[in-house]
């Protein structure tokens, strides 16, 4: 049993092709890839509508915002 | 050089080499970069000082003896059979091939590429002590690890014949452990020993962050740690090799770019899957540290080491997944250490290189199980099992426990760590009241000039 197919190295590489394991789970492994990048867009997008929330309610008075383009 | 074709062979491994280690100096520059944009204003001549002078002392402690260690010892000694004194001979530093000698074109570059890894393993180390370690001890576990240390593991479980590639199929294509485990249990080991820096914790044991005094410069320096890092994944490989030149064990007569064990790779797989891991790293690590730069760069670096272990036979997509899982351990690992056990590691290195590439070389033991370790015979196969336990020793054995050990001697000398009140007025205190002093006189000087010309 080898995760690969090969048990070893004593072959002819004109033969062999694809060396990744678990061959024959691409298209899953493909799925499973969309989804993590689409989980990332979701999570960021909270992230950061969390971040710009705090940051409207944050700094009532201006001061903060004063000293930030102060210093530009 | 017998045929023309076996001098190309030699001449482009030669220049191959020379690039590598081109690219690998990046490495260095980063990380004296974003150690020096870590540690604060008062620190910042001793904090490159100490990472600059690993370059010369690594590098003729490895000409001395490092480079040797690597060829004499793949039997443990002791455990496959002895100190192997004939293959080391080439090695030695005072040998004919250890110079300018016409009938060598590989020693030099392939010495040169293993003593990049060297100052990378002393580098690692480096960043997670600043601002409080004497660079007299920090230098001297420079040598420890990268003279030393890591070679041992090297000859071990990152040489065709180590006995832990024989006897446990350890695999770690790319040094998740050879490097990375290593580095981490090394600094972790110095870090218990010499304790965290003044301020960093409350009195209540609630750790305080201390923020890099420039982010900019960090990143900029983990960018260039990630250049640096192609080099180190090319120099991981052979680039160019018959199935002659592997004992014949390989049939056929296709000739093959081969990993550090001498089995079938390419130049291919490995950029799809550095970039992957790289990619899945920066995306949990942007996420999970709610889109902190320093650790979203680190969690990138995370990534890659993560899954070095197997990049040189993994799917992109399993590299980008094993990349993701490398870099949330680490964020999470780092501040649960701290916040447990009152570490102060200020870069994050335990974690990136340490806890990242031991989880790498574990995952590499189930995703590459019952695959050859090796083109020769009679090795055992990749197996969950060897590489636990080779991550053991990387991390523990070859790794917390020398730098735990060395640590506690130079403590006991006194010599680890410098006094609280330099530490508050700063490690470059001496020099910056030179600094001053020496404006306040060429001022002085020229405001007399321009006073008498008056």
């Amino acid at each position: 049993m080898s995760s690969n197919g090969m048990t070893s190295w004593a072959v002819d590489l004109a033969d062999v092709g694809a060396v990744y394991p678990f061959q024959g789970t691409e298209f899953i492994l493909y799925i499973a890839g969309l989804v993590f990048w689409i989980w990332w867009h979701v999570a960021q997008i909270r992230a950061e509508s969390r971040e710009v929330r705090y940051e409207i309610g944050a700094d009532t008075t201006g001061e903060a915002t004063r000293r930030a383009i102060a210093a530009y | 050089m017998g045929s023309n074709i076996e001098a190309l062979t030699t001449l482009f491994t030669e220049f191959y080499y020379w690039v590598t280690v081109v690219f690998m100096f990046l490495i260095h520059v980063g990380f004296c970069l974003y150690e020096v944009a870590a540690s604060r204003r008062r620190n910042h001549l001793h904090t490159l000082m100490k990472n600059t002078m690993c370059i010369p002392l690594v590098t003729i402690t490895f000409f001395f003896f490092g480079w040797w260690i690597y060829f004499a010892f793949p039997n443990g000694p002791f455990i496959t059979g002895g100190i192997d004194f004939e293959a080391a001979t080439g090695a030695r530093a005072f040998d004919p091939a250890m110079g300018t000698n016409l009938q060598d074109h590989i020693n030099g570059v392939f010495w040169a590429a293993f003593l990049l890894f060297s100052w990378t393993a002393a580098s690692i180390v480096s960043g997670s002590v600043i601002e409080r370690i004497r660079s007299g001890a920090f230098w001297i576990l420079a040598v420890t690890i990268g003279s030393l240390a890591w070679i041992i593991d090297a000859a071990w479980g990152w040489h065709s014949a180590g006995w832990m590639v024989k006897l446990l199929g350890y695999h770690d294509a790319y040094a998740s452990g050879v490097i990375h485990a290593i580095a981490g249990g090394f600094a972790l080991g110095i870090l218990i020993v010499l304790g965290p820096r003044l301020g960093k914790f409350a009195a209540d044991g609630t750790p305080r962050d201390i923020p890099p005094h420039n982010t900019w410069l960090a990143t900029l320096g983990l960018f260039l740690i990630y250049t640096g890092f192609w080099g180190f994944y090319a120099a991981c490989n052979i680039p160019i090799i018959s199935p002659e030149g592997i004992g014949g064990e390989i049939t056929g007569a296709t000739w093959t770019a081969t990993n550090i064990y001498l089995a079938p790779t390419t130049l291919s797989a490995i950029t799809f899957n550095f970039l992957m891991s790289l990619s899945g790293g920066l995306l949990m690590g942007y996420v999970v540290s709610k889109g902190d730069a320093f650790w979203t760069y680190s969690a990138g670096l995370a990534g890659i080491i993560a899954a070095s272990a197997g990049n040189d036979l993994y799917h992109p997509i399993q590299a980008m997944f094993i990349g993701a899982i490398g870099a949330f351990a680490a964020y999470r690992l780092h501040y649960f250490v701290e916040r447990r056990f009152k570490i102060d590691d200020a870069v994050g290195a335990v974690a990136v290189h340490g806890y990242a590439g031991f989880i790498g070389v574990v995952i590499a033991g189930f995703m590459l199980w019952g695959q050859p370790s090796s083109p020769y015979a009679g090795y055992a196969a990749i197996n969950p099992l060897g590489n636990f336990i080779g991550a053991i020793i990387m991390f523990g054995l070859l790794g917390f426990l020398p730098g735990f050990v060395v640590a506690k001697i130079l403590h006991g000398f006194g010599m680890l760590r410098i006094p609280a009140k330099v530490e508050l007025e700063g490690l470059d205190f001496q020099a910056s009241q030179a600094y001053e002093a020496a404006i306040r006189d060429v001022q002085g000087a020229e405001t007399s000039l321009v006073s008498s010309k008056t």
